[in-house]
């Protein structure tokens, strides 16, 4: 996957990432997706292009365990979260929905910088700044899960869990 | 280098998975209970259609829980309980319907966890269960009606944070401030992918209800789970409230665990959480004299029948300050019945108090006791972000039920141990 780097900070809450005011509305995560990130940067929706990556700090999705905040970020067409560090929850709930998240050090990686993120082998190459960074790699069960496009995806073509 | 012993999350992981499982293992585990509420039922039950789910894996071990707004204020709300009704009767689960009571206080009081369980909810807090020994861990909709069909659910085996706490807390302090003070110390995301293990004298000498309020808030330090080793009071406490055997679990002496601290609370002073955030927390002198306009006793955290006792004991014969509005929502229904049996509620009632059906209304702000602009509220509630109670242009004091007891008569945030 390659793409543009969204830079944003530490402690990033759900409710940044979808605001109550929407998330409880509508269960339409086009529409929802358009409001993703708006009280950090109210051009993020129009800014992203295809593919391209949110790049954070520490404790990224903490907050509430609502799974519309991983949604509506796939919704807006982001390839996959980078971070130092996410909160459980959060976590999981991006996996199950088919939403990659990678964890890693994030602190050379500047908004802009074009990327290149291989899961499997858990590294991301800022092609910007010519570095490499490893990341934990995802372990396979989650690279199963996320393969499948998701819990039920796999849930649909399996019946069961089959990792 | 030999395996060393195990912590409580790796046994408890281990035991469900048939796998030798350590810290940072990934493994799918069988779980023995599965619960959602009705703020993330409807989507899991979504999900479940989805998923092609034809039958759920185990009738006797789910149930679903109507608390976050129960009774129904609004015909959308109504319309989401309706089709956990629904669920509920086509599957033949157990459904709480409005009335019974808050799902943290349902799941252990009517049975469905017992020592050594592993235990999976559709609501951060369902970390509260922890204190029986069981490993009990949130998640999102998507996750549970998985384990609803399948009976299991992916792990990720959590590293441990020890809090090791000494001595005996001191009159008028109790569980509550010893949590928030924890969680002060370790702040928000202290414990972020761990499991927590609250450990020491401090707590064995704690009644079984005085710990459920400590592994409530293990979350609110980021935690996957609140755990606490089985003792004789557990035992006891466990063979009253469920016909299933106890599996008790304990941690190993020579566990590894990612950090270990240490804490002396014989001098703790009540503590109070200032707005917005739950590690913001004050010792009470820091506090005391602020000026409130409501107080609630109730939620998950702090709606238990010792809870309602404390707040009747400071309140009984005396009444709240004419400018504030008391609200105590007990946790369940049983509690509500017992507290009536007791002449508790009497004494809140002719105290000032208004008392609401058993639910979390007041504590996520979906209907009783949403408070106006700019006013303060003091509550024995577990979290205080902004909005959490319906209005983001208030202020929210989290403290035990003895603080907001003895907030709600002086008009204050004010000092319990002048009451008890």
């Amino acid at each position: 996957m390659t793409g543009r780097a969204h830079r944003f900070g530490d402690n990033v809450n759900t409710d940044y990432i979808i605001s109550g005011k929407y998330k409880f509305k509508t269960l339409d995560m086009n529409e929802l997706a358009k409001h993703v990130m708006e009280d950090l940067d109210p051009e993020f929706y129009n800014k992203v292009r295809e593919g391209d990556f949110i790049v954070a700090g520490r404790n990224f999705g903490c907050g509430s365990s609502r799974e519309q905040a991983p949604l509506a970020i796939k919704h807006a067409r982001i390839g996959a979260v980078i971070a130092r560090s996410f909160a459980r929850i959060f976590y999981r709930n991006a996996i199950n929905k088919g939403l990659p998240v990678v964890e890693c050090d994030t602190s050379q990686i500047d908004d802009g910088d074009e990327l290149e993120v291989d899961l499997g082998r858990g590294v991301v190459r800022d092609l910007t700044k010519g570095i490499e960074i490893s990341a934990k790699p995802l372990p396979p069960v989650m690279l199963k899960i996320l393969s499948d496009g998701g819990l039920v995806e796999h849930f649909k073509k399996y019946g069961t869990f089959n990792l | 280098m030999g395996k060393t012993g195990k912590t409580i999350a790796e046994k408890i992981l281990s035991s469900h998975s048939g796998q030798d499982a350590y810290a940072n293992d990934l493994v799918v585990a069988r779980v023995d209970f599965v619960m959602g509420q009705d703020g993330t039922s409807p989507l899991a039950i979504k999900a479940f259609n989805e998923m092609n789910g034809q039958r759920v894996f185990d009738d006797s071990k789910i149930a679903l829980v109507i608390d976050h707004s129960a009774p129904s204020p609004n015909e959308g709300v109504s319309n989401l309980h309706r089709m956990m009704r629904e669920f509920a009767s086509l599957h033949n689960v157990k459904l709480y319907d409005i009335g019974e009571g808050v799902c943290h206080q349902l799941m252990p009081e009517r049975g469905h966890v017992v020592p050594g369980d592993l235990v999976v909810g559709a609501d951060s807090h369902t970390c509260t269960y922890g204190a029986l020994g069981a490993f009990s861990t949130g998640v999102g909709s998507t996750d549970l009606a998985a384990a609803m069909i399948s009976g299991h659910l992916w792990f990720k085996v959590p590293e441990t944070i020890k809090f090791i706490c000494h001595g005996r807390l001191p009159k008028g302090v109790y569980s509550k401030d010893l949590i928030l003070y924890l969680i002060g110390q370790v702040t928000a995301d202290g414990a972020t992918y761990m499991a927590a293990e609250y450990t020491g004298e401090a707590i064995s000498e704690l009644s079984v209800e005085s710990r459920f309020t400590i592994s409530n808030m293990a979350i609110e330090m980021g935690a996957k789970a609140g755990l606490m080793n089985v003792d004789e009071k557990v035992i006891r406490w466990v063979r009253t409230h469920s016909n299933r055997e106890p599996k008790p679990v304990c941690a190993d002496e020579d566990a590894n665990y990612a950090r270990v601290l240490e804490y002396d609370v014989s001098d703790l002073l009540p503590q109070v959480s200032r707005p917005h955030s739950v590690d913001n927390v004050a010792p009470i002198t820091e506090v005391a004299g602020i000026k409130i306009d409501q107080a609630v006793i109730g939620t998950c955290t702090n709606g238990r029948l010792e809870d309602l006792r404390v707040a009747a004991g400071i309140l009984r014969g005396r009444k709240i300050h004419p400018r504030v509005r008391l609200i105590v929502a007990p946790a369940s229904k049983r509690v509500y019945l017992e507290a009536i049996r007791e002449g508790i509620l009497q004494d809140l009632i002719e105290a000032g108090a208004a008392v609401v059906t058993p639910g979390c209304g007041p504590c996520v702000g979906t209907h009783n006791g949403v408070p106006a602009d700019g006013e303060t509220v003091i509550s024995t509630a577990n979290r205080n972000f902004k909005g959490r109670m319906g209005n983001n242009k208030a202020q929210i004091y989290l403290a035990s039920p003895a603080t907001v007891a003895a907030s709600s008569l002086c008009g204050e945030i004010a000092d319990p141990r002048e009451f008890v």
